[in-house]
């Protein structure tokens, strides 16, 4: 299994739609050698007891999964990032909110691809879960994008039907490939 | 690619839009659930998302309800995919590579026939039927 760097960050921005967060902030800072990534959200937060558990694969939150008990996403992404020599933390505070926050280098023979991020990025702001989401995308030197879910339901309309998806689809696989643009001039 | 402008978009969508009300008969009231869990985003479900956006958008259907929900507890299957059309019944389909989106999306909601090979859903006899469950 090569999961890549976009895989990663769907699961975790759903770990806080799921969290009961109102808002969520993805960043995802790209320079010329480390990718730092960080997600922020607003919601239930955990006590101490559970984020010495987060990495643990056979826990989970009770009634997450239908049938299951396991829980691999922060696992699978931490062993990643250790894996590209990078940096994994997560903070909490119990009813304010949790941060994760991810770095690797690029270079590194072990780091995750970026994989679609575009594809990613769509399917995270029509995610129907999804209240405030904003995402922050920088590639250094000022090149830069962000992305409103409320901005963008506002101006499709509705962001469940495929005839909308496919118009945020477009927009943002146009906004990606001008921050490459940008960089390759 | 151009940078889209928010205008642009706009724009855009209202473009589309009249056009799309008129033409959109098919797959009305239709549902495409998608497992996202981490079991689905490690089998290629954002990939399988992609190609029932594409075949949709090549058949012209805009109002097809796609979404996405976390695991359906059929990790050994993923990508999972649940079926909603009226007047039919709801499956869950497994293995949903880009091909099976393609084909569910050409049978079961333009042709209202099941594609009996990837339903997980405890297939009872009442759903698989020879005639596709049409």
């Amino acid at each position: 299994m090569h999961l890549s760097l976009s895989d990663y960050l769907m699961d975790i921005v759903q770990n806080s739609f799921e969290s009961g967060a109102s808002s969520v902030t993805l960043t995802i800072d790209e320079g010329q050698r480390m990718v730092v990534c960080t997600v922020v959200d607003n919601g239930k937060g955990m006590d101490e007891r559970t984020l010495k558990r987060v990495l643990d694969p056979f826990y989970s939150e009770e009634g997450k999964h239908r049938g299951r008990k396991v829980g691999l996403g922060l696992p699978f992404l931490s062993q990643a990032v250790e894996a590209a020599n990078g940096e994994f933390s997560v903070q909490s505070i119990p009813g304010e909110g949790t941060t994760v926050r991810f770095s690797f280098d690029r270079q590194h023979i072990d780091s995750p691809p970026p994989g679609d991020l575009a594809l990613a990025l769509s399917t995270l702001v029509a995610h129907p879960m999804a209240d405030h989401f904003v995402v922050h995308r920088t590639a250094g030197q000022g090149r830069s994008y962000s992305l409103d879910r409320r901005v963008l339901l506002e101006v499709l309309g509705e962001l469940k039907t495929s005839g909308s998806l496919n118009l945020l689809r477009q927009y943002v696989a146009s906004q990606e490939a001008g921050l490459h643009d940008e960089y390759e001039e | 690619m151009a940078k889209m402008t928010l205008e642009e978009l706009r724009s855009l969508r209202n473009r589309v839009q009249g056009d799309l009300q008129k033409r959109d008969i098919e797959g009305k009231d239709s549902r495409i659930i998608i497992g996202m869990g981490t079991c689905g985003i490690a089998a290629g479900a954002k990939e399988t998302l992609d190609a029932f956006l594409t075949a949709l958008d090549e058949h012209k259907i805009s109002s097809t309800s796609v979404t996405q929900s976390g695991c359906m507890g059929l990790c050994y299957v993923e990508p999972t995919v649940e079926v909603i059309v009226p007047d039919m019944p709801t499956v869950i389909y497994g293995k949903v590579d880009a091909k099976t989106a393609k084909k569910i999306v050409e049978e079961h909601l333009i042709a209202r026939r099941l594609v009996t090979d990837h339903i997980f859903d405890r297939p009872a006899a009442d759903i698989i039927k020879k005639d596709g469950g049409k």
